[in-house]
């Protein structure tokens, strides 16, 4: 029996600076990624990928690469039929959504560049790699849709046998909602006696660009086939393997060892997953597949890319009274796993924090013959955020309202909360007013407003601009209901696990599949606090179906909110097992004993055990209560009631060479709420990365295709992602309302940065420039650009075309065009 | 060669690419590949005193040469400061580009032990992180030059 000075350090662990329990691995090289596990016989792959965008294949020749050293096998559509499987989506967004068949290699027509048409097996990568330079494929060119507006015209079929590109439209009206009132009749309203801005933005194609290449590893040696992958989802990948192949799902396991960062692009079921799976079991061999960065930029799942139509009607004082979107969002050429629902993920936030009576969301999703496209940090919400924060800027600006000051008119007050949006969703708790002012304050916003004036007044050729965007974001994927009622395959609960051992120590399972986001280390902290326990007495254990076998993974700023919230549920149960176990041994009544920092006491003495010593004694079970199993081990299955809402403004400053068409970014403040803190290091971890995300949309990256259907940023030469060169310390600070959809009183903050930033950014730019007659530039903000919109001062519209990548034409850099892609 | 203090001999086939020769001969996995066109500078090693991007050079150019890794960069279980300011002020998130990164790093300090943040950013360009957006990996550096003060919870 322990007395009180033999209690552990017990001061709270929640909100503490942690540094990573992850990160003594990670720092001296005993890593363990999914493409330095070698097994014994493992033989390799490599694909053979079509360089055509659209095309008929006519005729494939293996035989020359079946000869050549060391290699086992050449593979094709043909030669693999049904085993190969299907990819799915799983989430088709109306009843009669169009969806391509997605084989993982495409038979007789190829639909975008970089599609596998034939697999070598080999025994060494080189090997491989050699022998698919060696398949011969005849092609017979199609016509390829590329031009998003185009393929929604149908002018050119992405897939000719579905007779139409357009898969599906997906509509959210306030007024049949019962959510708000007639858009249309708003905005005819506003025409006669108010103010209607009207604009249209591009959301250009983006690549996740993960540090760490996707590979797969899979060993069919054992009873029970074993998938290593880098993902984001082992558990909807097993699921899917053993939906679309046959295999029973208890005789798949999959593992997601260290993973390299995913930002949504591991959130995927890839054709060279499907593609390893099938050749394992078919040679009963392991193997292998790891792709190169190149392969990586034009097969793994790009995101956004979408033109956002947009109305905004509003009264002559900026009271806003209606606002509807038209969007058309490029799918690229296959329905990926959750690739049409990402726009929708959007349609709740267009309204965003303002109290628009009048709403609606038109969505139409269109085929194309580019990659495909999916989730990437944010999905959905991005775009939306970008689209209300430029229109309210832009609204300010016509009525000539200080941007601030309009977005208080019309924002939700914090003795508002809690508040059902027009979109019909019920924000929990924020305070707008908090976090704006703090922003304002570090900002120094009233002397940057003067310089801005100072220099405009004395025709400086330097500019400075102001950008706002006072953000929210519906995240923490998802109450089940409301994916039910979106039509989505599954549901968005998870799980967690908490095992006593014998020795004190305590493993903790859950469900989620960490890639970077230090969830060893919060979850540590969260368990510890609540078993009191010590900090290195917790083992968090994720990312293998046989030791994690519910859950469902890493994705949409989740894994706090809901994997967390499983895990607070957990102990809530050992603790309630325990308490009879102690009662028992202390000669108690249940009601009087009580649980706090790991001691469990009898009211009003002294007496009382720890933990782990009831730990010890459940595990000899020597002298339990009657009848009472002999383990403290719990499971929770957490699903949430609600999403939550982080929100928090960003300003940023930003100098416009006028003359050039150069920017240089001066200051950047955000103060994010995102409820409270488990671990502030990893915070400002996550908020700085994806500010710097967000900052790139803005600035510097694109995924271009040239006239043919070629990506021509195929390669880290050509796609620009930002380096420390090109970045600045970012100015955070929070508020804190603390989210009550959640015990632990938390927001996700995965997107938050990269959600927030954008629209700040290219807000900055406009901001600049505007009383130049610029009101748009089109991101990324390149200074060709910005120049271009200075001087035709204009709408700055004009998007990347293949050519204007100088290597590849060097004697034309940068000619106008509209749409880079068949323009 | 010698690699992290290790005396290895090995036939390779001349076109082998020292990292591969690191990661697929010796086992040395920590160093990683992150691209194939040189850019990312996730396989940065030092060779000879001096960083190179292991993906750039040729296993046969490392011959009778010196070598280390990050598997090589600590002392025992002493960690080696910059490795240490990396933990310290969270410059590592999913930590792919972090063998590279701190490797780029230690070659930075050693040629400018007490750099500006612009030297800091302008030294690092080659290498490319997803994850941080940089400041943390910047303050890290800046810590283990001894310019800043860390603290250790």
């Amino acid at each position: 029996m322990t007395t009180l000075d033999d209690r552990p350090d017990v001061a709270p662990e929640i909100g503490r600076d942690r540094r990573r329990k992850e990160d003594q691995r990670l720092i001296t090289g005993r890593t363990r990624w999914t493409d330095n596990i070698t097994l014994p016989g493992m033989l390799h792959l490599a694909m053979v990928r079509s360089p055509f965008a659209h095309a008929t294949i006519t005729a494939i020749d293996t035989t020359q690469a079946k000869a050549a050293t060391n290699v086992v096998g050449v593979f094709t559509a043909a030669d693999l039929g049904e085993s190969q499987g299907v990819l799915i989506n799983a989430w088709a967004i109306t009843e009669d959504q169009v969806t391509p068949t997605h084989l993982p290699m495409a038979g007789e027509r190829v639909s975008f560049a970089g599609e596998i048409v034939a697999v070598v097996v080999a025994r060494t990568q080189a090997e491989a790699r050699d022998a698919a330079e060696l398949v011969d494929v005849d092609y017979e060119e199609l016509p390829a849709a590329l031009d998003l507006k185009k393929a929604a015209a149908d002018e050119v079929l992405a897939h000719p046998e579905l007779g139409t590109n357009k898969s599906a439209f997906w509509q959210f009206d306030s007024e049949g909602a019962g959510t708000g009132g007639n858009v249309d009749a708003a905005i005819e309203k506003a025409r006669t006696d108010g103010v209607v801005i009207e604009r249209e933005f591009r959301q250009q194609r983006l690549i996740p660009a993960f540090m760490e290449p996707r590979s797969t590893v899979v060993d069919p040696t054992g009873e029970q086939v074993t998938m290593w992958s880098a993902t984001q989802i082992p558990h909807i990948l097993r699921f899917a393997l053993a939906a679309t192949t046959g295999m029973p799902e208890s005789k798949i396991r999959v593992i997601a060892p260290d993973v390299g960062g995913g930002f949504g692009g591991k959130l995927q079921t890839t054709p060279e997953e499907w593609l390893t799976f099938c050749l394992a079991n078919r040679l009963g061999k392991p193997v292998k597949y790891t792709e190169t960065r190149s392969e990586s930029l034009v097969s793994a799942h790009h995101g956004r890319d979408q033109w956002q139509k947009l109305t905004l009607a509003a009264e002559k004082d900026g009271t806003v009274t209606g606002l509807k979107v038209d969007l058309l969002a490029d799918l690229g050429s296959y329905v990926s796993l959750v690739g049409g629902g990402v726009p929708v993920l959007g349609a709740f936030m267009f309204n965003a924090i303002y109290k628009f009576p009048a709403y609606q969301f038109n969505c139409q999703t269109v085929l194309t013959n580019k990659t495909w496209t999916d989730a990437y940090r944010g999905a959905g919400r991005p775009e939306a955020t970008y689209g209300i924060e430029r229109m309210m800027s832009e609204l300010a600006a016509e009525i000539g309202m200080d941007p601030i000051e309009l977005r208080e008119k019309n924002w939700i007050k914090h003795e508002e909360f809690p508040f059902t949006t027009v979109a019909g969703l019920e924000y929990d708790t924020g305070n707008y007013e908090a976090a704006t002012k703090r922003a304002l304050e570090m900002f120094g916003y009233d002397e940057l407003r003067a310089e801005q004036k100072q220099r405009r007044d004395a025709g400086d050729k330097i500019q400075l601009g102001i950008g706002i965007s006072t953000f929210t974001e519906m995240c923490g994927l998802a109450p089940s209901r409301v994916l039910g009622s979106l039509n989505y395959g599954a549901g968005g609960w998870e799980s967690a696990t908490v095992r006593m051992l014998a020795t004190g120590k305590v493993e903790v399972v859950t469900g989620a599949s960490a890639h970077g986001q230090g969830h060893e280390t919060a979850f540590s902290q969260i368990v510890a606090d609540r078993l009191g326990v010590a900090f290195e007495d917790v083992e968090v254990l994720h990312g293998d179906t046989q030791i994690a076998s519910k859950g469902l993974d890493t994705y949409g700023s989740r894994s706090l909110v809901v994997g967390g919230e499983a895990l607070v549920k957990a102990t809530d149960k050992v603790v309630e097992k325990a308490k009879p176990v102690a009662a028992h041994l202390l000669e108690a009544s249940v009601d009087d004993i009580e649980f706090s920092g790991g001691r469990f006491s009898v009211k009003g003495t002294d007496q009382g055990l720890a933990i782990g010593e009831i730990a010890a004694a459940v595990f000899t079970a020597h002298n339990l209560p009657d009848g009472m199993e002999p383990s403290l081990d719990s499971e929770a299955t957490f699903d949430p009631v609600n999403f939550n809402y982080p929100h928090g403004t960003h300003l940023c400053a930003m100098e416009v060479d006028t003359e050039t068409g150069a920017v240089k970014m001066r200051k950047y403040v955000c103060v994010d709420d995102i409820g409270n803190v488990i671990n502030p290091l990893i915070v400002s971890g996550q908020v700085q990365g994806g500010l710097v995300q967000g900052i790139a949309q803005a600035l510097w990256e694109e995924a271009v295709y040239d006239d043919a259907g070629t990506l021509v940023s195929g390669s880290f030469v050509d796609y620009l992602l930002p380096t420390s060169a090109d970045t600045m310390n970012y100015e955070i600070d929070h508020t804190t309302t603390p989210s009550i959809t959640n015990t632990l009183g938390t927001k996700g903050v995965g997107e938050a940065g990269t959600i927030a930033s954008t629209p700040a950014v290219v807000g900055s730019v406009v901001d600049a420039i505007r009383h130049l007659g610029v009101n748009d530039i089109q991101m990324p903000c390149t200074p060709e650009r910005v120049w271009k919109a200075i001087q035709g001062a204009g709408r700055g519209g004009d998007s990347t075309e293949g050519a204007a990548m100088p290597h590849f034409d060097t004697d034309q850099p940068g000619t106008d065009s509209t749409e880079g892609a068949g323009a | 060669m010698m690699v992290d203090g290790a005396k290895v001999a090995d036939d390779v086939e001349p076109r082998t690419l020292l990292v591969q020769y690191l990661r697929e001969k010796l086992g040395k996995t920590g160093t990683v590949v992150g691209c194939d066109t040189s850019n990312c500078g996730a396989c940065t090693v030092h060779m000879d005193g001096t960083s190179v991007k292991s993906c750039n050079v040729l296993a046969v150019q490392a011959d009778g040469g010196e070598v280390t890794t990050i598997e090589g960069l600590a002392n025992g279980s002493e960690l080696h400061p910059v490795q240490e300011a990396f933990r310290d002020c969270h410059g590592l998130q999913c930590g792919y580009c972090t063998p590279g990164m701190i490797m780029q790093s230690v070659a930075l300090l050693e040629e400018n032990p007490k750099p500006t943040e612009a030297e800091i950013r302008e030294g690092l360009e080659g290498n490319l992180c997803r994850c941080t957006g940089y400041q943390n990996i910047v303050r890290a550096v800046k810590q283990a030059s001894g310019q800043t003060e860390g603290v250790t919870a």
